[in-house]
C-alpha cells in the first residue's frame, strides 16, 4: 500500500469545562477527541461514523488546524501538521480543504458565488493568477455541475444542494489532494444527497483526492467509503475496510448501530437481528470507566469497567475492534 | 349497495394556500387519505412536499393567515372538521387526535417541570388534583419508559437527552387516550440507535392501543419498518398510495421509483451505484403545468406536460398520479431505469 498522505496518531483534544462569571474556574473536562489514531492513503475514502457527539467534528476541526489539539501528533505527507507555521502552514492549505454540513451558513450571504469559489484565490494568487480569475471560477462551477453563467448569482438564490455544490467548489479551487467532508450531504434531500454524492464519487476519480468522511450515516459511508472508522465517546472502536465492518462487525457498538439502520425493504420486516441498545450515549465529560461503551453494552462483563480494551486485531476475527470479546456477528445474541 | 361506514380520519381534495398574487404558493393541490383504528399509515416525501401543512390543516392548528385553507374535506368519524366551531376542534384536540413533532425541545416549555406539562392536561381536561395529576404523569412517564420516572417528573426539558424529550412528548400527547396520533418525524433529529427505541415504543403504543398512527417522514428505511399503507407525496399532491410490500416491490410512479434508487443502504453491496432523481423539486408558486413531476422525469411524453394526471386505480388499493402508471408497476423493478440520464 502507498505511504500515508494523512497519519494521526493518539489525537486528543479536550474542552475544559468552566463555572463562574469573574472567577472562572475550570471544573472538568469535555472529553470530545480521547485518543484517535488514522491513517488516510491518496485517493482513498476514509469513513468516520459515529452518533452526535462522538468527536467527529472536533477531529475535523483539529486536523484542519481550526483548534489546537491537546496532545498527540498528525503528519501530512510525512511533516508534522502541528508544527507546521507562516509559508509552510499557507501552504499546506492548499492540499487540505473542508466542506461543511450545513449549505444554509456555510457560505456567506453577502458574496456572490463568483467571490466564494474564487476567494481562496486570494490567499493564493499563484494558482489563478488575476486575469484568469474568472475563468477559473466557471471551470470550477461547471466541474460540480453548476451553471456557470450563474457566477453573480448570491447563496440564498440557490437551493440547499446547489450551496452544498458550491462549497464543494470552493474546497476543489486550489486542487486539493485531501477533503475534509463533514456531514456534507445531512441536511440534504434524498433525491438531492444522491446527486452530490455521485459528484463526489466523480470528483475523486477525476482529480485521485482522498476524503476523510464523516457521517452518522451509515448508509452513505457504505456507499463512498474504502475504509471506515467507527466512533464512539471520542475513540475510535473499530476499524477495518467498508466489507470487514459492513458484513463482519465485531464491536457490539458496531453490531448494534448496524442493526438500529432501517432498510427501506418491507420484505425484510420482522427478519433482520434487532440488537437494541438500552438508554443514550453518556456525557462525554464524564465517560464511564474501563470500555466507554459498557453502559450500554448488551455484553458487558466485570472486567469491563476495569480495563480499557485495546483496538488490536483478536482472535476470530480479521480487522481491529477495541472490545474483550469481539466477536463476528452470529456469536452475539439477539436480545 | 352497503353505506362503507366512515373511516376514523379521512382528508379528501384538500387545498392550502400561502401568500398573495404572484407570490401565491400552491402548497396543497388535492391531498387525500384516510387512516382507521389500530393501524399506520406513512405520509413520505421530501422537505416543502406539503405533509406538515397536511397535518396541520388536520389538528387545525395551521396558522390561518398566512395559510388559506381553499377546499376539501377533513373528516374524524364522519364529523366534517373545517369550519366546525374552534370550541368543538379544541375539545378533539388531545382528546381524540394529537399531535408529536421532530423537535421536542422547542415544543416543551423550558420554564415548567416535564412533569407539569404533562400534568396539567388532567387537571384541566380531568379536573384531577394537583398531586393526583403528577402522579399520573409519572405514570405515564412511565409508559414511555423513562427510567425513575417517579423522580424525573420533577425535572425540567433541559436536563431530558434528546431521545428522553421525545418519550415526554409521547406521553404528554397520550395523556388524554387520543384514538388518532399524528407524529411528525418523530425521530429526525434523534441518533439511529435512539430512533431505533423510539419507533419501537410508537409502534407498541399503537397496537395496545388499538389507536390510528400517521406518520410522517421522509426516511424510507424507517417506512419499510413500520407502515400498513403508505401516500407518497410530491409538490403538494398524493402522487402514490398503496400498502407498503406492494409499494417497494411494484412502484407505479416514477417519482416513487426514483426515491428508492436515490437511498444508499447499508446492505448494499460495495460500489452499487445510486441513480438520483436529476433536477429539483418545482417552487410551489410555478408548479410546472401538467405533471407537476414531468421536468425531471425520465419518461415524460407530450401528454405529460400537458395534462394533469389523476390518481389511476391500478387494482387492489393501489393507485398512482402517473399517465403510464399501469406500465410501470408491471415492469420488473430490479431492472435498472432510464434514471441514468442524470444532468449533472
Ligand atoms: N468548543 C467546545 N467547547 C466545549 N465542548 C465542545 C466544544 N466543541 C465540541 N464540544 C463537545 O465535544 C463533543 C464532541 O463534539 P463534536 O461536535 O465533535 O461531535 P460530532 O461527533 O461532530 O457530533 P454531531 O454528529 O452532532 O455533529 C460534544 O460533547 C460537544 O458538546
Ligand atoms: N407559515 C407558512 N408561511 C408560508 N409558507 C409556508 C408556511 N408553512 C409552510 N409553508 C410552505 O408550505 C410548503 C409545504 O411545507 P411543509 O408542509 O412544512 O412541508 P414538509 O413536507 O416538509 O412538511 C413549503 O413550501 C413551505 O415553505
Ligand atoms: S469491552 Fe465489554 S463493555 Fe466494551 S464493548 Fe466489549 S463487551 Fe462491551
Ligand atoms: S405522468 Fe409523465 S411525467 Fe408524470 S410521472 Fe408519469 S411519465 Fe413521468
Ligand atoms: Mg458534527
Ligand atoms: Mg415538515
Amino acid at each position: 500500500m502507498s505511504e500515508p498522505i494523512l497519519q494521526v496518531r493518539d489525537l486528543v483534544k479536550h474542552f475544559p469545562v468552566t463555572r463562574g462569571v469573574v472567577f472562572r474556574r475550570t471544573i472538568g473536562h469535555v472529553r470530545a477527541v480521547d485518543g484517535v489514531s488514522l491513517d488516510l492513503h491518496p485517493g482513498e475514502t476514509l469513513g468516520v461514523v459515529g452518533e452526535s457527539g462522538c468527536g467527529k467534528s472536533t477531529l475535523a476541526q483539529v486536523l484542519m488546524r481550526l483548534t489546537p489539539p491537546t496532545s498527540g501528533t498528525a503528519t501530512f505527507e510525512g511533516q508534522d501538521l502541528f508544527a507546521k507555521r507562516g509559508a509552510d502552514l499557507t501552504a499546506w492549505r492548499r492540499d487540505m480543504q473542508i466542506v461543511l454540513q450545513d449549505p444554509y451558513t456555510s457560505l456567506n450571504p453577502r458574496k456572490t458565488v463568483g467571490d466564494v469559489v474564487g476567494e481562496p484565490f486570494d490567499i493564493h494568487p499563484e494558482v489563478a493568477p488575476k486575469g484568469d480569475r474568472r475563468r477559473r471560477v466557471q471551470e470550477l462551477l461547471e466541474v460540480v455541475g453548476l451553471n456557470p453563467e450563474h457566477i453573480r448569482r448570491y447563496p440564498h438564490q440557490f437551493s440547499g444542494g446547489q450551496r452544498q455544490r458550491i462549497g464543494i467548489a470552493r474546497a476543489l479551487a486550489l486542487r486539493p489532494k485531501v477533503i475534509v467532508c463533514d456531514e456534507p450531504v445531512s441536511a440534504l434531500d434524498v433525491s438531492i444527497q444522491a446527486q452530490v454524492l455521485n459528484l463526489l464519487s466523480d470528483l475523486q476519480r477525476e482529480f485521485g483526492l482522498a476524503y476523510l468522511f464523516i457521517a452518522h450515516d451509515l448508509g452513505v459511508v457504505r456507499h463512498l467509503c474504502d475504509r471506515v472508522a467507527v466512533m464512539y465517546l471520542g475513540s475510535i472502536v473499530e476499524t477495518g475496510t467498508a466489507e470487514e465492518i459492513y458484513t463482519r462487525a465485531s464491536h457490539p457498538y458496531t453490531q448494534a448501530l448496524l442493526s438500529s439502520v432501517p432498510v427501506p425493504d418491507p420484505s425484510l420486516r420482522g427478519r433482520r437481528e434487532a440488537i437494541r441498545l438500552e438508554g443514550d450515549v453518556p456525557s462525554p465529560a464524564d465517560p464511564p470507566s474501563g470500555c466507554r461503551f459498557r453502559t450500554r453494552c448488551p455484553k458487558a462483563a466485570p472486567v469491563c469497567a476495569e480495563d480499557p480494551p485495546a483496538l488490536e486485531v483478536r482472535d476470530g476475527t480479521d480487522h481491529p475492534a477495541a472490545c474483550h470479546f469481539a466477536a463476528p456477528p452470529h456469536l452475539v445474541r439477539a436480545d | 349497495m352497503t353505506v362503507a361506514a366512515s373511516h376514523l380520519l379521512e382528508v379528501e381534495d384538500l387545498h392550502v394556500e400561502f401568500g398573495q398574487g404572484r407570490d401565491t404558493a400552491s402548497v396543497l393541490n388535492g391531498v387525500g387519505y384516510h387512516v382507521d383504528e389500530g393501524e399506520t399509515l406513512a405520509v413520505l416525501g421530501e422537505s416543502g412536499s406539503g405533509k406538515s401543512v397536511t397535518a396541520q390543516t388536520v389538528m387545525g392548528i395551521l396558522d390561518t393567515p398566512p395559510g388559506r385553507i381553499t377546499g376539501g374535506s377533513v373528516r374524524f368519524r364522519g364529523e366534517e372538521l373545517l369550519g366546525a366551531d374552534p370550541e368543538r376542534r379544541r375539545m378533539l384536540r388531545g382528546e381524540s387526535m394529537a399531535m408529536i413533532f421532530q423537535d421536542a425541545l422547542s415544543a416543551l416549555n423550558p420554564v415548567y417541570s416535564v412533569g407539569f406539562q404533562i400534568a396539567e392536561q388532567f387537571r384541566f381536561r380531568r379536573g384531577m388534583s394537583r398531586k393526583d395529576a403528577m402522579a399520573r404523569a409519572a405514570e405515564m412517564l412511565d409508559l414511555v419508559r423513562i427510567p425513575n420516572a417517579k423522580q424525573r417528573v420533577r425535572e425540567y426539558p433541559h436536563q431530558f437527552s434528546g431521545g428522553m424529550r421525545q418519550r415526554a412528548m409521547i406521553a404528554m400527547s397520550l395523556a388524554l387516550d387520543p384514538e388518532l396520533l399524528i407524529a411528525d418525524e418523530p425521530t429526525t433529529a434523534l441518533d439511529v440507535t435512539v430512533q431505533a427505541q423510539i419507533m419501537e415504543l410508537l409502534d407498541e403504543l399503537r397496537r395496545e392501543r388499538g389507536m390510528g398512527l400517521i406518520l410522517i417522514t421522509h426516511d424510507l428505511g424507517v417506512v419499510a419498518e413500520v407502515a400498513d399503507r403508505i401516500a407518497v407525496m410530491y409538490a403538494g399532491r398524493i402522487v402514490e398510495h398503496t400498502d407498503a410490500a406492494t409499494l417497494y416491490a411494484h412502484p407505479g410512479h416514477p417519482y416513487t421509483r426514483g426515491l428508492m434508487d436515490s437511498v444508499p443502504r447499508v446492505d448494499d453491496v460495495a460500489g452499487a451505484a445510486l441513480r438520483p432523481i436529476p433536477g429539483l423539486p418545482p417552487s410551489l408558486s410555478a408548479i410546472p403545468p401538467g405533471c407537476p413531476f414531468h421536468p425531471r422525469c425520465a419518461h415524460a411524453e407530450d401528454v405529460c406536460a400537458a395534462e394533469v394526471p389523476l390518481l389511476r386505480e391500478l387494482g387492489g388499493d393501489h393507485q398512482a398520479a402517473c399517465h403510464f402508471a399501469e406500465r410501470f408497476v408491471a415492469e420488473d423493478p430490479d431492472r435498472p431505469t432510464t434514471h441514468e440520464v442524470v444532468s449533472r
